[in-house]
């Protein structure tokens, strides 16, 4: 009897593994992936072309939306192109509070990433440990911005506001007690740094039980050592960036090669691979989040000396103070200009790109001196590094179609913008 | 511009010669314009010549000019900004070319030399129609199945042409033109130069 061996599957798109929206049309040999075919685009809200139709500062908060598991990191490369675009310089406090919340962003980031893609495969304990972390670094967000996630924090010219001096605490309810939120309160009794402070002073223990649940378990080995290996020369070929191509041996890092704001000013190391495996990627990821929790403790000891303004002083693109503004009536009319026709910026154009947890994140800004852009077109990592998903996944099992969307850390909100 | 700038706007001169129909150096970044018929050429030398170096492809944008500075472009309407980086050499360069037909826009495609131009080429193509000759598979990547027409372009409106809703009566999903309105909260203007400047006006 003759046997029928080929399929063709529909991994997705309500695969829980398949990390939101992606359609995978899968061609099987067996159990052997033959081709690999992303459907993307589920998720397209067209963000481009919307933002062609608000004025600058209105598209901040759609930048959240774009990779909303780094969402700062999204906003910081759409002010710095406005910023480039205009010519103006962010106050210097400012700066250093964008790297720190950059590196805040990285571990949110890389804590996702590392707990679901264990999660996919098998490892389900990891996710649980890495949202409770999660949720200190989500009260940081919302402790500055009032948001959790979607934070429209960073502004053209610098940040929204300073950074709060007392940090939210919990209330009594009836699924908390007194004893329980006493406990959760203790490290929030001083200032939003201080809280910080406490959770860096914290994280480096973290990260060592995360090694001990996975960098020697067998199963997590088994199934991440030399699978979805990318060499080098691949690497480079498929445009890949951050830590898939860090993870193939390579070097590269914007942060150190074109250090924007004050990365040249912080000290850290940039962790590299070897193999270009799931496994290395996953050994850099770690590395990496250690490495924010350095930047991180820099910046909230210059924070605590260096107080100052953390927004650029031109009221032709930041708004000024509540304070002056309702006393002045020079103030009132910039604010009033801002927040209606908003501002212009200079015909020209720029692409400002920063180092994103996933990879290179730019914006390409095209201006023609409208109060609109002109053309905004985002350089989303994932996108190509899902583009390169049918040859790392040709030869592959099926189940290791799953390591390799875990290890490339796709969210279909940057991807299908 | 700094010295590093310099040196790559000068090795561009030298390899690429009167390809090269024009080089701006602005805010820190170096654009080049070929023309269409050079662009396979000129990025086979960009990735290979020993002092460029641009072994990265970062990305390939649609661009339509029809509406550029409230009708004030008198240029090609479609181009395409390609965006370089060299990892060995640490710059970047961003190519444009614009499309010779305004009607049927058709640029060669790139991914023989960089294979992630390919998606990218799609998304231009669904997005702005744009065609690449060469390409090995160009089919619509970001919108619907079965979409129509192209919609980053400038003449079509934000809402699009139609909406989709469950009928219950047939049992499916339907398409039927679109029944929003479209508004403009914020109207797009484009002031003179210095507007609102201290002591202007």
């Amino acid at each position: 009897m003759a046997e029928i061996r080929n399929y063709t599957i529909n991994f997705g798109p309500q695969h829980p593994s398949a990390h939101g929206v992606l359609r995978l049309v899968l061609e099987l040999d067996g159990e052997v992936v033959e081709r690999a075919d992303p459907h993307i685009g589920l998720l397209h809200r067209g963000t481009e072309k919307l933002a062609e139709t608000r004025t600058w500062i209105q598209s901040v908060p759609y930048m959240d939306r774009l990779d909303y598991v780094s969402m700062m990191c999204n906003e910081h490369a759409y002010c710095m192109a406005i910023e480039r675009l205009l010519g103006i310089e962010v106050p210097i406090r400012a700066q250093y509070i964008r790297v720190m919340f950059d590196e805040v962003t990285r571990i949110l980031n890389h804590l996702l990433g590392i707990g679901t893609h264990a999660l996919d495969i098998g490892a389900m304990t990891m996710v649980l440990y890495t949202f409770r972390e999660r949720e200190d670094l989500m009260d940081v967000y919302e402790a500055v911005s009032g948001a959790r996630m979607h934070a429209a924090y960073y502004r053209p010219g610098g940040v929204y506001r300073d950074l709060p001096d007392r940090m939210p605490q919990y209330e009594v309810n009836k699924f908390k007690n007194a004893n329980t939120v006493r406990q959760l309160n203790e490290s929030r009794q001083g200032s939003m740094l201080d809280f910080l402070e406490d959770f860096t002073n914290r994280f480096n223990g973290y990260c060592d039980d995360y090694e001990t649940l996975l960098t020697d378990n067998r199963i997590w080995k088994q199934r991440t050592v030399g699978i979805g290996v990318v060499t080098p020369e691949q690497a480079k070929a498929w445009g890949f960036t951050g830590v898939m191509l860090r993870g193939s041996g390579v070097a590269w890092d914007l942060r150190k090669k074109q250090p924007y704001e004050v990365y040249d000013q912080v000290d850290f190391d940039v962790p590299v691979g070897k193999t270009g495996d799931c496994y290395d990627r996953y050994l850099v990821r770690m590395e990496e989040m250690r490495q924010s929790n350095r930047i991180i403790k820099q910046c909230i000891d210059w924070l605590r000396k260096n107080p100052g303004p953390v927004i650029a002083d031109n009221h032709k693109v930041a708004p000024p103070p509540r304070e002056r503004m309702k006393a002045n009536m020079e103030e009132l009319i910039h604010h009033f200009k801002l927040f209606t026709e908003g501002m212009h910026v200079p015909a020209g154009e720029v692409y400002a790109a920063v180092e994103h947890p996933k990879g290179e994140f730019g914006v390409y800004a095209v201006s023609d001196g409208a109060n609109k852009p002109y053309r905004l077109k985002m350089r989303a990592p994932g996108f190509a590094h899902l583009a390169a998903m049918d040859e790392i996944a040709r030869g592959h099992m099926i189940a290791d179609v799953v390591a390799i969307i875990g290890t490339m850390d796709v969210v279909f909100g940057e991807i299908d913008r | 511009m700094s010295p590093k700038l310099e040196r790559l706007s000068q090795a561009l001169q030298e390899v690429l010669g009167d390809k090269l129909r024009s080089i701006v150096v602005d805010r820190g970044e170096v654009t080049i314009d070929v023309a269409p018929e050079d662009y396979l050429g000129v990025a086979q030398s960009l990735r290979d010549h020993a002092d460029l170096c641009f072994e990265e492809l970062i990305d390939v944008s649609g661009l339509d000019y029809s509406t550029y500075g409230n009708g004030a472009w008198g240029g090609k309407r479609f181009a395409v900004a390609v965006h370089l980086l060299s990892v060995a050499k640490n710059w970047r360069l961003r190519v444009k070319v614009f499309a010779a037909d305004d009607d049927f826009p058709v640029l060669e495609s790139v991914v023989g030399v960089w294979p992630s131009a390919n998606w990218y080429e799609r998304e231009t193509f669904d997005l702005y129609g744009i065609m690449f000759s060469g390409h090995p598979d160009l089919r619509r990547i970001l919108t619907d199945y079965g979409f129509v027409g192209h919609p980053f372009r400038k003449d079509f409106p934000v809402t699009g042409y139609v909406e989709m809703r469950y009928d219950a009566e047939q049992g499916r999903v339907v398409y039927q033109p679109v029944t929003v309105e479209p508004r403009e909260n914020t109207p797009r203007i484009v002031r003179e130069e210095n507007y609102g400047d201290v002591g202007h006006g």
